[in-house]
């Protein structure tokens, strides 16, 4: 022992670790009683407290899920909205019998074979004091039933739940979007904290980009619940905050005269007002209908809609790339003036051109030919040949530059999520990504939009409303204004504050001859959309395009009678009216719709058409009121 | 005793360390919702760990003091490699992958710290001047710091723990603790804005759990509704309701002791309490008996370092500390931080084994 040492260093060390470690151990002992002292109040003084919260009465805390904002369109009309649906619960290990239980349900309200086979699914799955779904969306008549009945059923609850229900269906279907269970690859992407009692979340479409504004806050509540886990009363709540309601910038009833026009063909149409990039109108077809998903579509239905040659759950106006064909040459003459070739200047249009050096025919699609053209003619009649002989002039790089300048071959900016960029071709990229050169015959299939060059459905609409802006750009969007659901307080989104427009550009008066010609192919005698023009109240700038999906050798012609459907042109058509003052900026694209101005022009007339009578009525309207009021 | 003697091993201490894993055991078998599966590789940590123990009891004190500085390296090393090639699991990057095993540097650096700084401090004059704390200070704080952004808040105030006890013990003056406390004092606004919005959030829920019951107070009142409905008696094994109903989040691991505590009462508690206080005890008397000054800290800090896990477990579960992430020494599922508390307790026994030896 330390005490028998003699005082050297070591031991005087000695004795202060030793100082130290009896210092060090009186010290855990105070914690400890510390501790002992904290066990002996939770667990004797406070022990009826906690008795109470645990024993006969357990409380516990859950969730209370946000009602989901509602989305409209512009006018007010509901697109998505939240109605109760019943459901049936079990808590498997409160079920004496399973076996018996589901027999005995079954005999109540009936259960299909696919309710059963999920419930036994999920009760694998999930431990037995969680409750599992066992029938989704009871009607009223097995809602009373079971109601009247439930006493004998311990661990089997019947709940009513919000359920998300998409009146106008398959009108809405792409845009909106819809939402789904959440899965496991969204819950690696989504904070679990703000999704407590939540089910579901946005898939595509507009429900997914504005899933933050949609969510709303989940509240909790404090219940007490009896040994059958029924709630017996509520203790404490503290309510959740429902999501925003979003109003869209789409017409419906546009949305529906679209549709209707575009009637069973494969294509899409997408309207907006040039000025504000308002998408007004935004339509795929084939649709289906977004309900399916909301419970969780089953995968035979699912497989089926994958399945189909159509590709409905593809939405065409955002996703689809296609070939822009003849609606480029407004955009290409720009780049022709530009160049400071003389519009007047005139090309003589024999059906055919040919490269110096260079047996090879390029087709005019009218095979004999349109004579002499200017500008004005060759996008009046749209002449291939003109525009074949501009295009060898001003080669790709001046081409690609003024078709970006339109914004093809980037993002429009609209709020979907994972919008494609679609491709304008240039020699560096077909050298990075095919490793092959450029050949001059490519400038000719480029201008008159064949080729590499993949634009959508929605950046040909954005071109169409910079031509009508006279050059200026303007972003797209489809959120008009977001609410605040429980204040009406407005929340305006900001890009609305920057009015879409880009401000540093400036009016491109070089446009107005171009916007002429393209006035004249709707209400000249001559204009290749003049079909659709006609009788029009309201003077309309269009141009047609008929782009191919196969090519066609050198001596076969293009008959559209013995190809199959599928080899058939796209139909294009692009369009905004009144030629001054634009309010509405259009493009439709039919799939192997065969001619632009046959099939594409007229159902772009219709949109507008009833855009137009909307108008009409509208201003009728106020000028009666004002009388009035 | 028996062969103990000639394997280096301290008796009571390994009768007491035995009983409180086998304790642990059946603890689990419960938290886990009665899984056999969960109890069996658990009770395989436990033979490694063991196994461990007896090895690292047969190291010489004079061996260990020699390796604690290339200890320390290794493991700094080795955090600093987790830190840009480790294993992100459960959103925290903790793990080496050596192939064959997943590495934890920071359980290493549970031994290596009080190492190194009993290594550094006998190195010196006892008692230690400022110069000498300031470098204790900087080999304690570097590895907690690497530890802490893993993020592993818990483990690195565990680090910084044992590094301190080991200046306590080598009997760093008054006022000098006076200093560092002040600093610390001046330093916490600082620290309080580096910590991550969580576990401020669970700082603020000590004092009023009931601000945020679904999120960061949820542990917390579920744990004390636990504990609290056992009563003096408990409900008995297996017969825990709000355990069983899965109440408590992380019941097998961090928050064991609420299921122990609402199974078995306070008089539970106030057993399982005495056997860890035994435990220290015991260790604190080899301590005290030991007469090398190497030895004398490292037991000590080792001991001491223990008896902080079961504070700051039990502190945390009941409410009156922030959930930091702490597991129950010994009882808590999970292997890695069981086989250093054993390789901690095999070092002990070894060096007490051999106390008589001077160097």
């Amino acid at each position: 022992m330390a005490a028998n040492d003699l005082p050297t260093g070591r031991t005087l060390v000695a004795d202060t670790v030793r100082r130290r470690l009896r210092i060090a151990a009186a010290l855990a002992l105070a914690l400890t009683l510390a501790l002992v002292w904290r066990f002996y109040v939770l667990q004797v003084s406070q022990y009826e407290r906690y008795q109470t919260l645990s024993l006969d009465n357990h409380i516990r805390i859950q969730a209370l899920p946000p009602v989901r904002g509602l989305v409209l369109d512009r006018n007010g009309v509901v697109l998505a909205q939240n109605t109760a649906v019943h459901i049936l619960q079990v808590v498997p290990e409160k079920v004496d019998d399973l076996d018996t239980m589901l027999q005995e349900v079954d005999a109540l309200v009936g259960l299909t074979p696919g309710e059963a086979s999920a419930f036994r699914k999920r009760l694998k799955k999930h431990p037995a004091f969680e409750k599992i779904l066992l029938k989704a969306k009871l009607d009223d008549v097995q809602t009373a039933t079971f109601a009247v009945n439930e006493f004998r059923f311990p661990g089997v609850t019947l709940e009513a739940v919000l359920h998300r229900d998409y009146p106008e269906g398959i009108l809405t279907a792409h845009v909106l979007g819809y939402v789904g269970r959440i899965s496991e690859r969204d819950q690696a992407r989504l904070d679990a904290s703000s999704y407590q009692g939540v089910h579901s979340t946005g898939k595509i479409g507009i429900e997914k980009q504005y899933e933050g504004a949609l969510l709303g806050r989940s509240g909790f509540e404090q219940v007490e619940i009896d040994a059958h886990g029924r709630t017996l009363r509520t203790i404490s709540r503290n309510s959740a905050v429902p999501g925003h309601s979003l109003s869209l910038t789409l017409d419906i009833d546009l949305q529906r005269v679209a549709r209707e026009a575009l009637g069973n063909r494969r294509g899409a149409v997408v309207a907006m007002d040039p000025a504000s990039g308002e998408v007004l109108t935004m339509v795929s077809s084939p649709s289906f209908d977004p309900n399916l998903f909301v419970d969780g579509i089953d995968q035979n239905s699912y497989d089926a809609l994958r399945a189909l040659d159509d590709r409905p759950l593809f939405n065409r106006a955002l996703y689809g790339r296609y070939a822009p064909g003849s609606t480029i040459k407004p955009v290409i003459a720009r780049a022709v003036i530009d160049a400071g070739i003389n519009p007047q200047e005139r090309v003589y249009c024999p059906g055919w051109f040919t490269l110096p050096d260079s047996s090879r025919r390029y087709r005019c699609w009218r095979k004999t030919g349109h004579g002499f053209m200017n500008l004005h003619g060759a996008i009046e009649e749209s002449c291939d040949v003109y525009f074949y002989e501009m295009g060898s002039r001003l080669g790709i790089d001046v081409m690609a530059k003024v078709l970006s300048g339109f914004g093809l071959g980037r993002i429009t900016g609209v709020d979907l999520p994972q919008e494609p960029a679609g491709l304008v071709p240039t020699p560096e990229w077909k050298r990075a990504s095919r490793n092959e050169s450029w050949y001059p015959g490519e400038d000719l299939i480029t201008v008159i939009g064949q080729g590499f060059l993949m634009v959508t459905p929605m950046q040909l609409a954005r071109m169409t409303a910079t031509l009508a802006n006279r050059g200026i750009p303007v972003r797209p969007r489809i959120l008009l204004s977001e609410e605040d659901s429980l204040s009406g307080e407005k929340i305006s989104p900001p890009q609305a504050q920057a009015s879409g427009q880009e401000a540093d550009r400036v009016v491109d008066t070089e446009l107005d001859q171009i916007i002429r010609a393209m006035a004249a192919v709707m209400h000249s005698p001559r204009g290749t959309g003049r079909a659709s023009g006609r009788r029009s109240p309201y003077p309309i700038a269009g141009k047609t395009g008929t782009a191919q999906v196969i090519a066609i050798g050198q001596d076969e012609g293009y008959d559209e009678s013995v190809l199959p459907e599928k080899f058939h042109d796209h139909a294009l058509f692009i369009a905004f009216a009144p030629v001054e003052k634009p309010q509405i900026a259009i493009a439709v694209v039919v799939e192997n719709g065969g001619s632009g101005a046959k099939v594409a022009a007229p159902i772009a007339r219709k949109v507008m058409d009833r855009f137009f009578l909307k108008r009409l009525q509208r201003a009728a309207l106020a000028e009666k009121s004002d009388v009035f009021g | 005793m028996f062969s103990g003697r000639a394997l280096h091993l301290d008796g009571p201490l390994l009768i007491a360390l035995l009983f409180l894993s086998a304790f642990g055991l059946i603890v689990i078998f419960s938290a886990s919702g009665e899984d056999w599966e969960v109890m069996v590789r658990q009770g395989i940590r436990l033979g490694i760990s063991l196994v461990a123990m007896v090895i690292l009891a047969q190291v010489s004190p004079e061996t260990l003091r020699r390796l604690s500085p290339h200890l320390f390296l290794i493991g700094l090393a080795a955090l600093l490699g987790v830190l840009f090639i480790g294993v992100v699991a459960k959103g925290a990057q903790r793990w080496l992958d050596l192939g064959l095993v997943r590495f934890q540097p920071s359980e290493l650096m549970k031994l290596a710290v009080p190492m190194a700084v009993a290594w550094l401090l006998t190195r010196g004059r006892l008692p230690p001047g400022f110069m000498m704390i300031l470098a204790a200070l900087m080999i304690t704080l570097i590895p907690a710091g690497l530890v802490v952004v893993q993020p592993d808040l818990g483990t690195g105030i565990m680090l910084i723990i044992s590094g301190m006890i080991v200046v306590f013990l080598a009997g760093i003056r008054w006022h000098h603790i006076m200093m560092l406390l002040a600093a610390l004092a001046a330093l916490a606004p600082f620290l309080w804005s580096r910590l991550d919005g969580y576990q401020q959030q669970r700082v603020l829920t000590l004092f009023d759990p009931f601000a945020d019951p679904l999120g960061s107070g949820y542990q917390t009142i579920q744990a004390q509704i636990a504990i609290g409905s056992a009563g003096t008696w408990g409900k008995g094994w297996l017969e825990g309701s709000q355990s069983h109903l899965e109440f408590i989040p992380e019941r097998s691991t961090d928050f064991i002791f609420a299921v122990f505590a609402e199974e078995f009462g306070l008089m539970g508690v106030l057993m399982l309490v005495i056997l860890y206080l035994f435990i220290v005890g015991r260790c604190l008397v080899m301590a005290y008996n030991t007469r090398e000054t190497y030895s004398r800290l490292l037991m000590g800090a080792l001991a001491l370092t223990f008896f902080f896990y079961l504070f700051v477990n039990l502190g945390m579960v009941s409410g009156i500390l922030p959930i930091v992430g702490v597991p129950l020494p010994l009882v808590s599922y999970g292997g890695t931080s069981m086989l250093t508390l054993m390789a901690g307790f095999g070092m002990i026994m070894g060096m007490h084994a051999r106390r008589r030896l001077m160097t």
